[in-house]
């Protein structure tokens, strides 16, 4: 069962976690871009074991995105550049509509403007939404994500048109392709956000020898998996002490031992995205399972007593 | 999963729609796997393995600019693959009945070298199944030839002459490979008899191994959970001869 609080109480179980006002019985969640694009799609995950699922990334009108290649399996992961694919958010009034009746769906959203940002989140919101995701993060869409997320005022001003529109949670998703990410953090808390969550991919690119071209018709990709965990480690770590808003950790979460290095580096909850390929559509059942496990094992009454233990 | 750029040891016409590119390439595969092929100039395209020896084939029709580019590459030409991707077909069943319709018929090629069954070639003309004929002798026990137009074998459609065979011949499953429109209907048939059988589905496919979710049919994903999938899997699906998600995620539907 699903738990969402509006101003009630609930009994929580050890799993549960809560990301301000957001409660989710369990704490992993489908990152944004995995199997989030039909609604069938997102009940499959929610049934298992995410406690959450965030929708792709939706934009305004509908886009195709880019060309194939943009995808490959890598070393220690993969790379993309799908290039914000999507159905646009009036055709995806029907996806959300079967995914809200199973379970919470986080609404991520992509925009070029704040008022573009606020429409889109304000229609997640109507669709049901328990909380929106801004991607300010993307590496490959050109005028959207990183090229809007690494600036402090333009998130900053995103963040706040935002805040004015909607009343669900603004999580904000950024990117670790900067070295000012404490004050793009700080200033997304200023401005009214819900929870920053971090990270997105980091920048990358695949080059074919024999061709003497990248790979990818986009050329730069962003890297997940495996390979960039210790990367989002840091990026929480750091984030942690630098705001008082929840942080969701994400990034080359496979198994349980990576989501508790995110949990006591300061995560209030986790996503999930290379994960799913790299472990199967179960891996959240796993993950479940490990945790109850370790949380056992070490004496530990629920998740909420291990986040940012690290810090210590 | 693995990834390569291969060099072609030779690409022919397979028939008057088709070519078939040959490559080393010593990765374990099985019958009704597939494989995403790039070369620069055209997007990456899923097609499935025409062989799964070492010596590997994948066998397309030329029908847009990727195949048309695909397949206008020479021997000695490099292309860069990556897969094998897909569960591949089941072969444990006792008697089993294939059935390839038109291109379909090149990924059941794997099936009958891996298990000498019977089969039934179906095409819409000679110019499409000619070259099937020498195959259906080397490779299968019996097999049956149909035609849209009766320039060659029975002048029928692939659902029909299955039903003529199965009338005739005891199977335990049905093994089939083909436009979704035929498959539609075969399932349709099959399910009158309680036949159980396997159909391998396309949809339009972005990352190819199970993570983006572009080529989700309800909630499976074509290119992991499938391209195959069972009679009562599919006999489950609403998408199922239905409509499809075209590049952007918005269903569109066939008619």
């Amino acid at each position: 069962m699903l738990i969402i609080i509006r101003g009630v109480s609930q009994v929580m179980g050890r799993l549960s976690v809560g990301i301000g006002p957001v409660r989710l019985e369990r704490p992993g969640m489908v990152a944004s871009g995995i199997m989030d694009e039909t609604g069938d799609s997102m009940v499959r995950m929610l049934r298992a074991g995410a406690g959450a699922v965030v929708s792709k990334s939706v934009g305004s009108v509908a886009k195709p995105g880019h060309a194939n290649p943009n995808f490959t399996e890598v070393y220690g992961g993969c790379v993309n550049a799908m290039g914000l694919p999507n159905p646009g958010i009036e055709a995806f009034a029907e996806e959300m509509r079967v995914a809200v009746a199973e379970g919470p769906i986080v609404g991520s959203v992509y925009g070029a403007s704040p008022e573009e940002f606020a429409d889109l989140a304000g229609r997640m919101e109507d669709y049901g939404a328990v909380a929106v995701e801004l991607n300010l993060s993307c590496p490959h869409a050109k005028g959207y994500g990183i090229e809007l997320g690494t600036d402090p005022k333009i998130v900053s001003g995103i963040v706040s048109a935002v805040k004015a529109a909607v009343k669900v949670p603004v999580w904000v998703k950024l990117t670790p392709n900067t070295h000012i990410l404490t004050d793009i953090a700080k200033a997304a808390e200023s401005a009214g956000a819900d929870a920053i969550v971090a990270i997105n991919t980091l920048k990358a690119m695949v080059i074919v020898p024999e061709f003497a071209k990248p790979l990818l018709s986009n050329k730069v990709c962003g890297l997940s998996g495996k390979g960039i965990k210790p990367v989002g480690v840091r990026a929480v770590w750091d984030l942690y002490k630098a705001v008082d808003i929840p942080i969701v950790g994400v990034g080359g979460i496979e198994d349980h031992r990576d989501a508790l290095e995110y949990i006591m580096a300061g995560a209030s909850a986790f996503q999930v995205g290379t994960g799913v390929l790299t472990r199967g559509v179960d891996v959240f059942d796993q993950i479940n399972k490990g945790l109850e496990s370790f949380m056992d094992e070490f004496g530990y009454s629920d998740i909420r007593s291990m986040v940012g233990v690290a810090n210590e | 999963m693995s990834e390569a750029v291969v060099v072609i040891k030779s690409i022919e016409d397979t028939n008057a729609y088709s070519r078939t590119i040959r490559f080393d390439w010593d990765v374990p595969a099985r019958p009704g796997q597939f494989l995403m092929v790039w070369a620069p100039g055209m997007e990456e395209i899923p097609l499935s393995l025409s062989s799964v020896d070492d010596e590997k084939s994948v066998t397309f029709k030329i029908i847009g600019d990727d195949t048309r580019f695909l397949g206008s590459l020479k021997a000695g030409d490099r292309i860069r693959v990556r897969g094998p991707y897909g569960n591949g077909y089941d072969l444990s069943a006792e008697r089993i009945l294939v059935v390839g319709g038109g291109i379909g018929i090149a990924p059941i090629l794997p099936v009958l070298r891996a298990k000498k069954v019977d089969a039934v070639f179906a095409a819409r003309d000679s110019k499409e199944v000619a070259y099937a004929d020498p195959i259906g002798g080397e490779l299968c026990g019996q097999y049956w030839i149909c035609t849209d137009d009766g320039s060659m074998g029975e002048h029928c459609n692939a659902v029909q002459m299955t039903e003529k065979v199965l009338d005739a011949n005891e199977y335990d499953m049905v093994i089939a490979c083909g436009p979704e429109v035929m498959l539609f209907f075969l399932l349709k048939m099959l399910n009158s008899r309680n036949m159980k059988c396997q159909m391998s589905l396309e949809r339009h496919m972005k990352c190819g191994a199970g993570i983006c979710g572009a080529c989700m049919m309800d909630s499976h994903r074509v290119c992991k959970d499938g391209p195959v999938f069972t009679g009562e899997q599919i006999s489950q699906m609403k998408d199922f001869g239905r409509g499809g998600r075209d590049a952007t995620g918005t269903f569109v539907s066939f008619r």
